[in-house]
């Protein structure tokens, strides 16, 4: 009963946090605008005011700034659960840097201009990505270990990027376009993006929501698991393939934003436990939040222009993932 | 004593084993060095480029560009790679290199801020880089001191710090001028272009200086490969030893990025290949040194003559440098070694 009332404080917290981050990414930017335009905009009053239009213009980035950091948060949620593995993100494991390399790759080898093949090229580099560095980290007879699990993503992220440069570097003028997939930013982003993205997140996120039971039990031990009669490696890879999707999707309209996989389910598990249901919910809300305040940041920092959100991500998740690091129990390393 | 002949034949064999690395490696650096500074836009023969030296002529190509060029790739190299084998040696983990765990970066962070936003000269930002690294180093090191000192938590604490930096250097970038951009990337991937020869005598010092005494710490460091137990035991002081050749490597990390930038993978490649290659039987300083300064000058030669476009240096050597990580994870895992 305690444990449901701490559930829905935190909910409530969580959506007024996110309703107040939104507020703050409509109003808040190089032209501040009050809320009466906000309003009129949605009511679809007063067109031609300028006010009203900077906020249309700012409404795809924000609701698309919630689809991405939800979509990172539970991908890192799935992920941390399928490695058993509590610094698992798709940063830490390289997977952002391997759908950049494809798309990278796509574009300027082939010539690759729609979005939609966007998110296939990312897909398929994420996919490899991650089911490399995920063998190359289980290597050996201690399985996967945190440890193994950071310097094996981090070494092919190193090797990657290098890639990346090799294609951007020759051409001064294709660099600056994409020094996006390097960094990333859910800045320039429009609403056919968001009825593109929607379709893959919603479906990663149900099948994902209908796993949890399954994911709860995983969280025994596999050998538990198994005597319950829990078919093990069909959850895993479903699973798998769901955090792949989520955040393939996110990096092939965004680019690399890190970070938020890691530190949202940390923070959320440590208050609610590890039960899935209400943790791929709340990381969903907390994700899209910290995402767009990180966006805002972005703009009151790098005022007059503004800073990627994926550095911001990166500067606040930083700290956290050393925080969670230092927590950690030596043996547990 | 041991009076053992097959023992002592051993020791004798690995030993004529060595001395014949070391050297043929000196050949190979030899060339790559005449290749280096012959071949380019405009080609010399080495009678002309030899005499060109000697008499101290007034060549621009050969004095002003080629000569500080590759003098700079050497001793780049042989900082990068001697400070890489010293964390790799102290942490005992061969992926444990200052430009994983977030050394590196650090003192590029203060390097691109001088060199975008407050325009100062080379001689200035090696020391303020120098700074910067240190400072880096030992916030890196003071976090990961929790009940006790752990190199799992050091290397994941770089990894923490190094996505910080890489954030920090992004946001400057981006902040930074359009028309330095470009400068500011090609810096970043390690670089030989534009060295001046004012900036050359004090990296030259500063290496040769580190050098001496991490050699004169041989002895202790061979003791603290066995493990830090057994060199307290044989009479190290572990921590002074310790602390010092931090410092040194350090400093020489910072020095030689603040001059070319973070050329990639080379204070992480150079102290295994020299192991793989030398098989061991010595501190493998002036093996891992000549085997840095073969990759930089190889690198250096292949962006510049080999390939369809100018590549920076790092560009070449991250890439060579991929394969050969990926290499030594596997083989790592699966001997335990974590």
């Amino acid at each position: 009963m305690k444990q449901n009332n701490k559930i829905k404080t935190i909910t409530l917290i969580g959506i007024l946090l996110l309703f107040i981050s939104v507020i703050l990414s409509i109003t808040y930017g190089a032209k501040s605008v009050g809320l009466s335009d906000v309003i009129d905009a949605l009511l679809g009053r007063n067109l031609e005011d300028y006010n009203v239009n900077v906020v249309q213009a700012r409404l795809p980035r924000t609701l698309f700034g919630i689809i991405a950091g939800a979509s990172l948060s539970i991908s890192g949620v799935l992920m941390q659960s399928i490695t058993r593995n509590p610094i698992a993100d798709p940063s830490i494991l390289g997977v952002n840097t391997g759908a950049s390399l494809f798309i990278v790759f796509g574009i300027s080898f082939f010539n690759i201009q729609s979005k939609l093949s966007y998110i296939g090229l990312a897909f398929v580099g994420a996919l490899l990505t991650s089911i490399f560095v995920y063998r190359l980290a289980s290597l050996g007879y201690s399985g996967a270990t945190p440890i193994k699990l950071a310097i094996s993503g981090a070494a092919i992220s190193t090797a990657l990027s290098s890639l990346i440069s090799i294609i951007v570097m020759p051409d001064s003028s294709v660099m600056t376009s994409f020094r996006f997939w390097q960094i990333g930013s859910i800045g320039g982003t429009s609403t056919d993006d968001i009825l593109l993205l929607l379709p893959f997140t919603v479906l990663a996120i149900v099948v994902s929501f209908l796993l949890s039971d399954n994911l709860d039990t995983m969280l025994l031990s596999e050998e538990t698991a198994i005597a319950l009669g829990l078919n093990i490696g069909r959850t895993r890879i479903l699973a798998a393939l769901c955090g792949v999707l989520l955040c393939a999707c996110t990096t092939a309209l965004a680019g690399p934003i890190s970070f938020i996989g890691l530190m949202i389910p940390h923070l959320i598990r440590s208050s609610i436990g590890s039960s899935h249901k209400p943790l791929i919910i709340l990381s969903g809300i907390y994700g899209g939040a910290i995402l767009i305040i990180s966006d805002v940041l972005g703009r009151i920092l790098g005022a007059p222009g503004e800073l990627e959100s994926g550095i911001m991500t990166a500067l606040i998740g930083a700290p956290v993932f050393i925080y969670i690091i230092r927590k950690a129990k030596l043996q547990s390393l | 004593m041991i009076k053992n002949e097959i023992i002592f034949h051993g020791i004798e064999k690995r030993q004529k084993h060595y001395y014949i690395a070391i050297f043929i490696m000196f050949i190979i650096l030899a060339i790559l060095v005449c290749l280096n500074v012959t071949i380019g836009e405009k080609n010399y023969t080495l009678a002309e480029v030899v005499s060109i030296i000697l008499n101290g002529e007034n060549n621009y190509i050969i004095m002003k560009l080629r000569l500080p060029r590759t003098i700079a790739g050497i001793f780049c190299g042989i900082a990068f790679a001697i400070a890489g084998n010293t964390f790799q040696t102290l942490l005992g983990n061969p992926l444990a290199s200052p430009d994983i765990i977030g050394v590196s970066s650090g003192s590029t962070v203060a390097a691109v801020f001088c060199i975008l936003f407050l325009n100062l000269n080379r001689g200035i930002v090696s020391i303020i880089s120098v700074a910067a690294g240190l400072l880096a180093a030992f916030t890196i090191y003071k976090l990961s001191c929790k009940n006790g000192f752990s190199n799992s938590r050091l290397i994941l604490t770089g990894i923490g710090a190094q996505a910080f930096f890489t954030a920090l250097i992004n946001w400057m970038v981006m902040r930074a001028a359009e028309y330095d951009v470009p400068t500011a990337m090609r810096w970043m991937a390690g670089n030989l272009n534009g060295i001046t020869t004012d900036t050359l005598p004090l990296l030259v010092i500063v290496v040769i200086l580190a050098f001496a005494i991490m050699v004169y710490c041989n002895q202790s460091i061979r003791s603290l490969e066995l493990g830090e137990r057994y060199a307290t035991i044989l009479g190290v002081n572990v921590s002074v030893v310790r602390t010092l050749l931090m410092f040194c490597s350090v400093v020489l990390i910072a020095f030689a990025t603040s001059i070319s930038g973070p050329i990639a993978s080379i204070a992480f490649l150079s102290g295994p290949i020299a192991t793989r290659i030398c098989s061991n039987n010595q501190t493998n300083y002036t093996s891992s040194a000549l085997i840095g300064a073969i990759l930089v000058i190889a690198g250096d030669f292949i962006g510049q003559n080999l390939l369809p476009t100018r590549y920076p240096v790092g560009i070449v050597t991250g890439l060579l440098g991929a394969p050969y990580l990926v290499y030594l994870l596997i083989r790592q895992n699966k001997g335990g070694v974590i």
